[in-house]
């Protein structure tokens, strides 16, 4: 079923006769996906105001045809959103509904936040089939509780949205990247040393083939500056050059796991505190991508690995992307488990929307 | 302004009460003599006031843990507290409460620039945040204007902001995790030192919740090295739109300056008379700050002032030495001082699409003629939150209650224009009533559904947020 309006989409929640698998562009294949389709068609953008930074979106618009609306303006969507189509073997348009739900966030994270912090606000339709907004199209409001960031990352299971807004930045016009020579193991620490420096790091991560990076954006004289400063404060760590032609190609290849990209085996993503990333690669094995400092690991490993095993104890949480888990998503500790069930049984009572996806 | 009755029998039992919270605290931690509880009666929004039952000073998670369960099995309200600056009425108590205060709970429990936070207990204030760990070259970055005094425990509870918000973010941009006591006494440890949230973002449910969820004892603060520099400029206009589209205009240009301040001719004429800054006399005036290496900050007032150019500015000055650029921010940190010694003030908080600026601003210019009060403007025009300030004369009777409704006509016009009521001082009992001009039943019994869950019996700092007729039932139950 496909539902083009907002009107629509609460008829079909509120008539459904049992579990309804939410879908935006259907490229998301992460999870349980039980019960009817029930794709969300609700598309195009309602209001974009370039000089407010703000953009009120359909939740299935594509979100190309958004990256395209407001690079036309200079703008972007702060946190980067993935593509993780190929490494995932899918096809599809993904939509800014999916991008939500997911709350996925690329490497510009570690400066401009997650998806759900440039979201800043929702209207969605509960499991009761109720239409609720939260949030708005300003910047600032803590009028109310902030259902906005509850929706971001909840995969669908408390409401299927309908209309998103979100709080832009300029982009950049300039981008540079230090490249360091050095193994994984070893790259934590220098990145830790970048984004502790006070020259505004707009990524860094490690990437086989390549080495540990460091991104610089901004205003073309400003990136120089910065670059240069930054290659001085990692030359301690190893051989060390500046790329700036090829800079946005290592991103988009670190962004999209592109190394990964036609290989077999489970692929893993664990968020955790970036001083254990060194320890956590030698005793994962495989192979490995290092994103948000070495607080986000990309792990390609054999089939079946176990990774909680191998990783524990860890401070974090470890998600399969791909592959044959039973447990697709970190279990909960049992005080959170509690809250979270009884969240979803005021929002879903009948528990028909996407259930058992977030397990 | 309404507060629901106290329950009797909780006012009779008042004895009872405090002995069983003597049972299961130190004798010092808990306060019932009227002289000293009065101290708890009100918060920054002194105009209302009412004392609790008791008061708890806790010092650690467990003492937190003992009292909520405790008032739980009595069926005693709570309110959280931090500082009490809320602006909001956010922590003043009811009759029938118990106020439950961090003050105590003030210790840094870690920090870690390998990992770029601090964990610290929630009783701590804003500033010595950053006083912790400044000398090593960071900083904690949500800065309201009221670091000095008030509390992480309540910048969480009211997702704080500051005029630095527009380049780093508020408080729940900054926050990685906190452990929550909640109101049956169970302890929660939810985030931690690591980017992303596993789960349901219940750390971004809790920030900006009022203190209604629960009670955050411990916080894992995001910290930020320091940037090299930071210089501001002055550019005056004569008139409120143009200054608007010059904000517009330095936004869409590509820069993103940490604060964009705006003052009106009414705030500029009453900090001049106040401190002497040396402001321009001009019907708006921007204060923009730019932060990185003196090259980069060069670059970028570069680029504002073409853009200010455009909009022919009566004065485009620019800090050359930091005693200047100090001047620079004199007046605008002195603002609610100086309305503060014309007159008294009512300074209200909503928030609007930095577009409608132009309008909402002549529209305030009008209701203040209809209602024969004056109002003045000083707020941050980057995010477009607004802080009219308005002006009357506490000993005449009638003004307080006059001086409220043009309030309320004015954060109504913010949610007409597309905004909404608070931008940063929260609801508390102050916008209560005004909830439903912004959302609708549905959107209201979303919220109260979320307290349902983590405060089943409605006990924690029940009577507001929420329209009192909307939350009757459940307060009552
Ligand atoms: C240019 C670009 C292209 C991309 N292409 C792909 C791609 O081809 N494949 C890929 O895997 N990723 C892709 N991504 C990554 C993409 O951001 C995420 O995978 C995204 O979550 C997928 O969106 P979707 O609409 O396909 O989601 P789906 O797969 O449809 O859904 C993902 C989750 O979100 C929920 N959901 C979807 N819509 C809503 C809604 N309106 N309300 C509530 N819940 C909802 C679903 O129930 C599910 O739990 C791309 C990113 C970029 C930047
Ligand atoms: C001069 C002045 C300037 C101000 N400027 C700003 C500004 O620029 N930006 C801004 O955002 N605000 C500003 N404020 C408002 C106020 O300072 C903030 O709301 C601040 O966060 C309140 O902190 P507090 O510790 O004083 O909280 P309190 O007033 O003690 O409490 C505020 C709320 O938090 C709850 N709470 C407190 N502790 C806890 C806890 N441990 N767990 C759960 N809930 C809790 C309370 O119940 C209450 O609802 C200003 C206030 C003043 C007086």
């Amino acid at each position: 079923m496909r539902v083009e309006s907002e009107a629509q989409l609460a008829e079909a929640v509120r008539d459904a006769g049992g579990a309804l698998a939410v879908r935006g562009g259907g490229t998301r294949p992460v999870g349980r996906c039980l019960g009817e389709p029930l794709e969300v068609g609700i598309s195009g953008i309602t209001l974009y105001e370039p000089g407010a930074l703000t953009l009120v979106v359909g939740a299935g618009t594509p979100l190309a045809e958004v990256e395209a609306a407001i690079a036309a303006e200079g703008q972007r969507l702060p946190f980067e959103p993935a593509n993780w189509g190929p490494v995932l073997g899918v096809r599809g348009q993904s939509t800014v509904g999916g991008v939500v739900a997911a709350n996925v966030s690329g490497p510009r994270r570690v400066q401009a936040g997650a998806c759900r912090d440039s979201l800043i606000g929702t209207r969605f339709v509960d499991g009761r089939g109720q239409i609720v907004k939260n949030g708005g199209r300003v910047m600032k409001n803590v009028t109310g509780y902030d259902l906005v960031k509850l929706m971001a990352g909840s995969w669908g299971t408390l409401g299927v949205m309908s209309e998103v807004a979100f709080k832009l930045l300029p982009a950049a016009p300039s981008q540079a990247t230090v490249v360091i020579d050095l193994p994984a193991g070893a790259a934590q620490v220098a990145l830790a040393a970048a984004l502790g420096s006070p020259f505004d790091v707009s990524g860094a991560g490690w990437l086989p083939g390549t080495g540990a990076v460091v991104r610089v954006e901004g205003l073309a004289e400003s990136v120089a500056y910065r670059a240069e400063q930054l290659r001085r404060l990692m030359e301690p760590f190893g051989p060390v050059r500046v790329e700036e032609e090829g800079s946005a190609a290592i991103w988009q290849s670190l962004r999209d796991l592109e190394p990964f990209i036609g290989k077999d085996g489970d692929l893993w993503r664990l968020s955790v505190k970036p001083s254990e990333a060194s320890d956590l690669v030698a005793r994962l094995g495989g192979e490995v991508l290092l994103d948000w400092g070495g607080g986000l690991i990309w792990a390609l490993l054999p089939e079946g690995s176990d990774v909680r095993a191998l990783a524990s104890p860890y401070t974090g949480h470890a998600t399969c992307m791909r592959g044959a888990a039973g447990v697709t998503f970190e279990p909960e500790p049992a005080p959170i488990a509690t809250l979270t069930t009884a969240l979803r049984a005021q929002f879903d009572p009948k528990g028909i929307l996407n259930p058992g996806r977030m397990s | 302004m309404e507060m629901p009755k106290p329950k009797e029998d909780l006012l009779a039992r008042k004895p009872q009460i405090i002995a069983r919270l003597r049972e299961v605290l130190p004798a010092d931690a808990v306060i019932d003599d009227p002289s000293e509880t009065r101290a708890y009666e009100c918060d920054a929004l002194s105009a209302y006031r009412c004392q609790p039952l008791g008061v708890v000073l806790p010092r650690s998670t467990a003492e937190v843990a003992a009292a909520l369960k405790a008032c739980h099995e009595l069926g005693v309200p709570v309110v959280p507290r931090g500082a009490g600056t809320s602006l909001a009425g956010g922590s003043m108590p009811q009759a029938d409460s118990v106020v439950l205060g961090l003050a105590r709970m003030n210790a840094v429990l870690e920090t870690d620039y390998t990992n770029r936070f601090i964990r610290v207990e929630a009783g701590r204030t804003n500033l010595s945040v950053t006083g912790a760990v400044e000398s090593d070259g960071w900083f904690y970055a949500p800065d309201p204007s009221s670091q000095l005094a008030c509390a992480i425990s309540g910048n969480i509870a009211m997702n704080s902001g500051g005029a630095h918000c527009l380049k780093y973010g508020v408080t729940t941009n900054n926050l990685l995790g906190v452990t929550l006591v909640t109101m049956e006494g169970e302890v929660v440890e939810i985030g931690g030192p690591y980017l992303d949230a596993g789960g349901l973002d219940l750390l971004g449910l809790i920030c900006g919740s009022e203190g209604q969820l629960g009670v955050v004892t411990e916080a894992t603060l995001k910290i930020l090295p320091k940037p090299e520099g930071a210089r501001p400029v002055l550019i005056g206009f004569n008139s409120n739109e143009v200054a608007g589209a010059c904000v517009a205009d330095i936004i869409k240009a590509g820069i993103l300056p940490v604060a964009i301040e705006f003052m009106d001719r009414p705030c500029i004429r009453a900090t001049e008379a106040f401190c002497h800054a040396g402001y321009p006399d001009c019907e708006a005036l921007l204060i923009v700050e730019c932060e990185g290496s003196e090259a980069e900050i060069d670059e970028q007032i570069g680029m504002i002032r073409q853009i200010a150019t455009r909009h022919e500015p009566v004065e485009f000055r620019e800090a050359q030495s930091a005693d200047e650029a100090a001047r620079i921010w004199l007046g605008r940190k002195s603002a609610f001082g100086a309305m503060g010694q014309i007159n008294d003030y009512m300074c209200l908080d909503g928030t609007i699409p930095v577009s409608e600026l132009p309008f909402v601003l002549r529209r305030i210019g009008e209701l203040s003629k209809d209602f024969g009060l004056d109002v003045a403007n000083v707020f941050h025009a980057g995010d477009g939150n607004m802080h009219p300030l308005i002006l009357y004369n506490a000993n005449e009777p009638g003004q307080q209650e006059q001086c409220e409704k043009l309030g309320a006509e004015i954060l109504k016009l913010c949610v007409e224009a597309g905004g909404c009521l608070t931008g940063e001082h929260g609801v508390g009992i102050e916008k209560r009533d005004l909830m439903d001009v912004q959302f609708e039943p549905a959107d209201l019994e979303a919220q109260m559904r979320v307290k349902d869950v983590f405060d089943p019996k409605w006990l924690l700092n029940p009577a507001k947020v929420f329209p009192l007729g909307a939350s009757a039932s459940r307060r009552a139950s």
